[in-house]
């Protein structure tokens, strides 16, 4: 059990240095970043997808950040605006936009089209269709772009001890320094806990938050599924 | 640019060492992914177990990974092999999941036509359903080695090579340039990797385009 020694000693959890002191502010950070990166991207993402307009963008923009490297980006901007808070901050906004924003858009734009027609029918209008009708039917891909945002921040956020922010990072980069390998496994185990357990959660609360109506359906298509062949055109779209 | 010109032989060493870090676990996990995937398909219960299971190891951030692995694996901490484990892991993770949907989506009229024409299971998996699960498989293979080749940078972190160092050397001695060019290259990178499989892609599925002409 060496690999867990550092983790079950009492001594790495308490004061200003402890585990959970560091907990708390990899989870501030990464509740920070989360927060504005929603108040962005939410309401842009189903605003391009209500109407359509610069879609092509956003899908891009979400390619594009898987190639970008995160620890480029950081270092970057911690070295133009310094240490602190402030750099690593925009940099994990940058980074956990495009997957919230993607999600949003992709979730408003695949509303079935006879759906949004009935509201439309029905009297309701465009803000309503959008509050009503789109965004509850886009809650499971908006919660996934949420889930893989949270895993990015969770992630970057390790790194960002790199350039003096604190958070778990801080033991891997603490711990290399003076090769305290044990307190870097420690760490990492913590910040994988961390991730798990968040998905996990951000799971179960997807599964509060969408529509039973929904779900069931969604259950229902993905039973369908797995009984009927798919016709072959679904093999060759991927390949255009 | 000036600093770009006065290191090209760094550059280039670090773009050799990039490649060499990010590329094989891309083919490695993919290796791997296709019998994991294969097995992942055959069963309800062998797909519920590999997809969880993958989805749980693509949770763990990649810097974490970088440090548990040695400790699993009983590697030396700083060893570089643990950087190119790490990225096999999440290719396999990724592309376990894209194996089993590629093959799930092969159509049952093609599988009993070629079963009728005498292909036993073995042959009928890699002389049909294998290569008609080509472009869906592709497309999860030029996102993982986008992937990869991305996070490659953060090894640099705990010290490992590749393009990352030059993140870690122009942060500490304060050369925007370094940063700045280290990010380019890394994104040329995987630009041309993607663009390559995506050549290599069409030139395995010719198929697809006689099946576009003839329409």
């Amino acid at each position: 059990m060496t690999i867990f020694g550092w983790l079950f000693d009492p001594a790495n959890w308490t004061g200003p240095q402890g585990a959970p002191q560091r907990l708390v502010e990899h989870l501030g950070y990464t509740a920070l970043t989360l927060l504005i990166a929603i108040i962005i991207a939410v309401p842009l993402g189903a605003w391009i997808g209500h109407t359509g307009r610069g879609g092509f963008l956003v899908v891009g923009l979400a390619n594009g950040l898987r190639a970008l490297p995160t620890l480029g980006l950081l270092v970057l901007l911690v070295g133009a605006i310094g240490i602190g808070l402030l750099g690593p901050l925009i940099a994990l906004v940058v980074l956990a936009v495009p997957p919230i924003l993607a999600g949003t858009y992709a979730g408003v734009r695949n509303v079935d089209g006879a759906v949004v027609d009935a509201a439309k029918g029905m009297g309701m209008r465009g803000r309503d269709v959008l509050f009503q009708v789109e965004l509850p039917n886009a809650l499971p891909l908006i919660i996934g772009g949420i889930r893989s945002s949270l895993l990015q921040v969770l992630s970057t956020a390790t790194i960002a001890a790199f350039v003096a922010l604190g958070g778990l990072g801080r033991f891997i980069i603490d711990g290399l320094a003076v090769r305290d390998f044990g307190q870097m496994i420690g760490g990492s185990l913590l910040v994988a806990g961390l991730a798990i357990v968040s998905d996990l959660l951000l799971a179960g609360l997807q599964k509060l938050l969408v529509s039973p109506g929904l779900q069931a359906a969604a259950a229902q298509r993905g039973g369908k599924r797995r009984l009927r062949a798919v016709p072959d055109k679904t093999l060759t779209a991927e390949a255009a | 640019m000036t600093w770009v010109l006065g290191n090209l032989e760094l550059i280039g060493d670090l773009t050799l060492e990039h490649l060499v870090f990010a590329l094989p676990p891309v083919v490695i996990g993919l290796l791997l992914a296709i019998p994991l995937g294969w097995l992942a398909n055959r069963t309800r219960t062998g797909r519920t177990i590999v997809i969880n299971l993958a989805g749980l190891l693509y949770t763990v951030p990649s810097l974490a990974l970088f440090v548990i692995l040695p400790a699993v694996l009983g590697t030396g901490i700083l060893d570089s092999i643990n950087v190119i484990i790490a990225l096999t892991v999440y290719t396999l993770a990724l592309l376990v999941r894209t194996v089993a949907d590629a093959l799930s989506a092969v159509p049952g009229t093609v599988i009993d036509s070629a079963t009728a024409m005498g292909y036993r299971p073995v042959r009928r998996f890699l002389a049909v359903e294998l290569p008609l699960s080509i472009p869906v498989v592709l497309a999860g293979v030029r996102v993982a080695a986008v992937s990869s080749i991305s996070l490659v940078t953060v090894g640099s972190v705990i010290g490992f090579g590749g393009l990352g160092k030059m993140f870690t050397d122009g942060f500490q001695r304060d050369i925007p340039q370094e940063i700045i060019a280290g990010i380019v290259l890394v994104l040329v990178i995987a630009l041309v990797v993607d663009g390559l499989l995506l050549l290599l892609g069409r030139a395995l599925t010719p198929w697809t385009k006689a099946r576009a002409g003839a329409r």
